[in-house]
């Protein structure tokens, strides 16, 4: 059986710079995928790869076994992928319903059909009474969220989750991993980054470690955990293990 | 058509392209530093002529011995610039930055007509004037000076670049303004500079240009939109890209104007343009 | 029961979809529409009518700016050549070949778009400044042209022949200016009400979104570059209907002036001054400057312009450095937040 996302061998250079060097790794529907790395280890250029804003210098990405290497953004959200982005984007002069409804608007012509949608998404990320606000009035716990709730309203199989719990109160992270469970729950596929490592080791069913644009692991988190690669590239040096 | 026409041709273009390429180049450094596009920089050509004529009609100096005065001045109105409008735009969105320096040679060019009515001036008896006969072929001793002058502004300008601290700091920022910033160098001041130096290249550029081209407020106009060009063609932000897309696109333009028509000669080189939009956006040297 | 979360999905659905304009602003505009309609009537002099008719041309012209830069972001500083081409293309199907204006107006709105899209297919896909450098030379390149094309009559430009037949077919009104005031009200109120109702279509939302974060609008579905191409046509084709309209009122075409920069420029600081995005920013805009240089041309005579541009000049640094969004973004941010906060 072939998973959802396959990522197979991808390579990504800038300039001189490898940012991704041959990553293999793959993500199955109702499966959480979580992808550690300290700065510069080439995760969201890895995001960047599978939603099509980079094109991989050699390997390729599969959807559903489909080839999807290449294929612009635009159609790979067509195809049932979507994303959140480290740097927040938000459409800072439309309402976070307008925000939100743009998403929607991928699967459907009508306004109302997408207005519906986009409010269903807003209740589901908690944020249904902030409708009417421009996005750019939001914190930014509030904008990670309208974030998650612009990409399920296109409803993906699979989503690309950039940093869940960083730059966010820390009250507000419960809610947020309440979240991921729930997608997970739902049968989406979900590959997330996350610094904070406590959060990771307890909802991720696998998880990739990337240290200078390569692989040094891959698997269970406690497997990952005992890695001797991993504890010297990561957990050991940067003391996140927290 | 004889060798000799041609021939002509090439070198009155060449001399013309160090000119651009001199104009080119403070725009590609301004764009490189904080990818802000100065809309207003044939302005600052114009100005640098007009203030070359005047310190010719009512002080009598050459503009080739005001040339430093005049590049002082350009230099000291670039800083001003950049503190007083582009600091302020620098966050905002495109659209605000291109049209505060759109906004700005708006009212430079109404300004200098209000100011100087649209009448053509020129500097009426130059130091250096007549031709010189090399071969085949004639060459105004005017443009012959400007030509090299500009040569020698560009050497001065990349030896500052690439072997001076200040200069390699400038190209850190230009290449990577967040990596420069954590490396401790003054990314604003750097900015700064930049507005400075690109100013003061087309003080040097318009000192010259005035030599034997008519001073009107308007003249800017064309020279920006061929340094637009250049700069296009060389790469957004690169200097050795400029310098050699503005002395091809003299040669285009000089060559263009004998071989298919002089009065489209302009047109032949903003099809030059779309031209490298669509197969090499990235400019000769580019950095994207 | 308020706090049950599906109950607040059922209220938050049953809301209409779109905002409903408060009762004061229904009145506004009704009033607004009567002293429009009646305003011959009670300005019926040359001058005022003429300063109406350039208002609503201008407005229709900065609306038109705007749904580029308003609504996807780019900034196109060559749109006096839509101006020039509208304005050419029904002159001379009619100086030539005798076809109605009518006829011409939607030739020269179709070639208006392909040029856009001409200019716009090669540009658009890469950062915004390729595409502003692109419009101002060709703007100047076009102009060039124009002025050198000895079939549409070179620097010396076109006279519209005289047609007194059928007035309403010629789109000639010859004196009476109230027939160009009610055509210029009806072409600009054409303008804002397709403009108005783009911005509540499923196209309108993805601009917006490409002009806010074109990154994430690709992530949503939202073929970018393709949506600023669109859009750069429709904004070519409402300019160029702009332009055909003005030569019918003008009746001569000089390529100096139909294709001037100081055309792009004026349609830029109108939408930017008046607040750009906004639905009537560009008619506030209009309103302001249009007077203000009709003025200062009886004031200050011939040096009028220069007065002019350097006002305009430092007038749009100004907005740029201080309020970027224009006058009317204080008033829309109120009026399209519905009244009564919810948190």
């Amino acid at each position: 059986m072939t998973s959802l996302l396959e990522v197979q061998g991808v390579t990504k250079r800038f300039g001189g710079l490898t940012a991704n060097s041959e990553i293999t790794f793959d993500a199955n529907a109702g499966e959480i995928v979580g992808i550690i790395g300290p700065n510069g280890a080439g995760k969201s250029t890895l995001f960047d790869l599978i939603t099509g804003f980079e094109r991989a210098d050699a390997g390729e990405v599969r959807l559903d076994g489909r080839r999807i290497t290449g294929v612009r953004p635009d159609r790979i959200c067509a195809l049932g992928v979507g994303r959140t982005f480290q740097k927040l984007k938000p459409f800072a002069d439309m309402t976070v319903a307008e925000n939100v409804m743009v998403g929607a608007l991928a699967r459907t012509h009508r306004m109302r059909e997408a207005r519906d949608r986009a409010l269903e998404a807003l209740a589901f990320v908690d944020l249904l009474e902030r409708r009417d606000r421009f996005a750019r009035e939001l914190s930014t716990g509030q904008r990670k969220r309208l974030e998650l709730a612009r990409a399920l309203a296109t409803g993906p199989r699979l989503i690309l989750m950039d940093e869940v719990t960083g730059g966010v109160d820390q009250r507000t992270i419960p809610g947020l991993i309440e979240l991921v469970l729930s997608l997970k729950a739902r049968g989406l596929a979900v590959v997330l980054i996350e610094h904070n490592m406590a959060v990771m080791m307890r909802i991720a069913d696998r998880i990739l470690a990337l240290h200078a644009g390569r692989r040094i692991a891959f698997g269970p988190p406690a497997e990952v955990r005992q890695d001797a690669l991993v504890v010297d590239a990561y957990l050991g040096s940067a003391d996140h293990a927290a | 058509m004889s060798g000799e026409i041609i021939l002509q041709a090439v070198v009155s273009g060449l001399l013309m392209g160090l000119i651009y390429a001199l104009v080119a180049v403070g725009l590609s450094l301004i764009f490189g530093l904080m990818e802000i596009v100065n809309f207003a920089h044939g302005e600052f050509l114009m100005l640098a002529m007009f203030a070359s004529f005047w310190l010719w009609a009512l002080g009598g100096l050459d503009p080739l011995m005001s040339l430093p005065l005049v590049a002082a001045m350009l230099a000291g109105a670039g800083l001003l610039v950049h503190w007083g409008i582009i600091r302020h735009v620098l966050d905002a969105p495109m659209l605000a930055q291109v049209c505060a320096t759109f906004g700005l040679a708006v009212a430079l060019r109404a300004g200098a007509q209000f100011l100087w009515t649209p009448d053509f001036r020129v500097v009426a008896d130059p130091l250096v004037a007549g031709r010189v006969q090399l071969g085949p072929i004639f060459i105004g001793q005017p443009q012959l000076v400007a030509g090299f002058v500009c040569l020698a502004a560009f050497v001065a300008l990349w030896l500052f670049v690439t072997r001076t601290e200040t200069g390699l700091a400038l190209q850190a920022t230009s290449q990577d303004r967040q990596a420069a910033a954590v490396m401790g160098i003054p990314t604003d001041r750097m900015s700064a500079l930049g507005w400075a130096i690109g100013l003061g290249c087309v003080a040097v550029a318009g000192s010259m240009l005035s030599t034997f081209f008519y001073i009107f407020p308007d003249v800017g106009t064309n020279f920006a939109l061929l340094a637009f060009v250049a700069v296009a063609l060389g790469g957004f932000g690169s200097i050795l890209g400029s310098l050699v897309a503005g002395v091809l696109i003299g040669l285009i333009e000089s060559l263009g104007g004998l071989l298919i028509s002089p009065s489209y000669k302009t047109l032949i080189v903003f099809a030059l343009y779309l031209a490298v939009v669509l197969v090499r956006p990235k400019g000769l040297f580019g950095r994207f | 029961m308020a706090d049950d979360p599906t109950l607040k999905l059922e209220a938050a659905r049953a809301q209409p979809l779109w905002p409903r304009p408060p009762a004061w602003a229904v009145a506004l505009g009704l009033a607004a529409g009567g002293f429009l309609i009646a305003y011959p009537a009670i300005f019926p002099s040359p001058f005022s009518l003429h300063l109406m008719i350039m208002i609503f041309l201008y407005a229709l012209m900065a609306q038109s700016w705007n749904v580029m830069a308003g609504l996807s972001g780019q900034i196109s500083l060559g749109h006096a050549m839509f101006f020039g081409i509208g304005a050419y293309a029904a002159s001379v199907l009619f100086a030539k070949y005798g076809v109605s204006p009518w006829i011409g107006l939607l030739v020269g709105m179709a070639i208006s778009a392909l040029a856009a899209a001409a200019v716009g297919l090669p540009t658009l896909r890469l950062k915004g400044h390729y595409f502003a450098i692109a419009t101002l030379l060709i703007g100047s390149g076009v102009q060039i042209v124009f002025s050198r094309w000895e079939w549409v009559g070179a620097a010396s430009g076109l006279y519209i022949p005289i047609e007194r037949t059928s007035p309403w077919l010629s789109f000639q009104f010859h004196g009476a200016k109230t027939p160009y005031y009610f055509l210029a009200l009806g072409a600009a109120a054409l303008g804002y009400l397709l403009v108005w109702h783009l911005r509540r279509t499923r196209f309108g939302f993805r601009l917006q979104a490409v002009r806010d974060e074109p990154e994430a609008a690709a992530s949503l579905g939202v073929a970018v570059s393709g949506h600023k191409v669109l859009a750069f046509m429709l904004s070519g084709a409402m300019m160029s209907a702009a332009g055909t309209f003005y030569a019918q009122y003008v009746l001569v075409l000089d390529p100096e002036r139909l294709f001037s920069l100081d055309i792009s420029i004026l349609v830029l600081l109108m939408t930017v001054l008046g607040g750009s995005g906004t639905l009537w920013g560009p008619a506030l805009g209009a309103a302001i400057l249009v007077p203000l240089s009709e003025y200062s041309r009886i004031w200050f005579g011939g040096t009028g312009r220069t007065v002019d541009l350097i006002v305009y000049g430092i007038l749009i640094v100004l907005i740029c450095m201080f309020r970027p969004r224009g006058l009317l973004s204080l008033i829309e941010d109120r009026l399209r937040r519905r009244e009564g906060e919810r948190a």
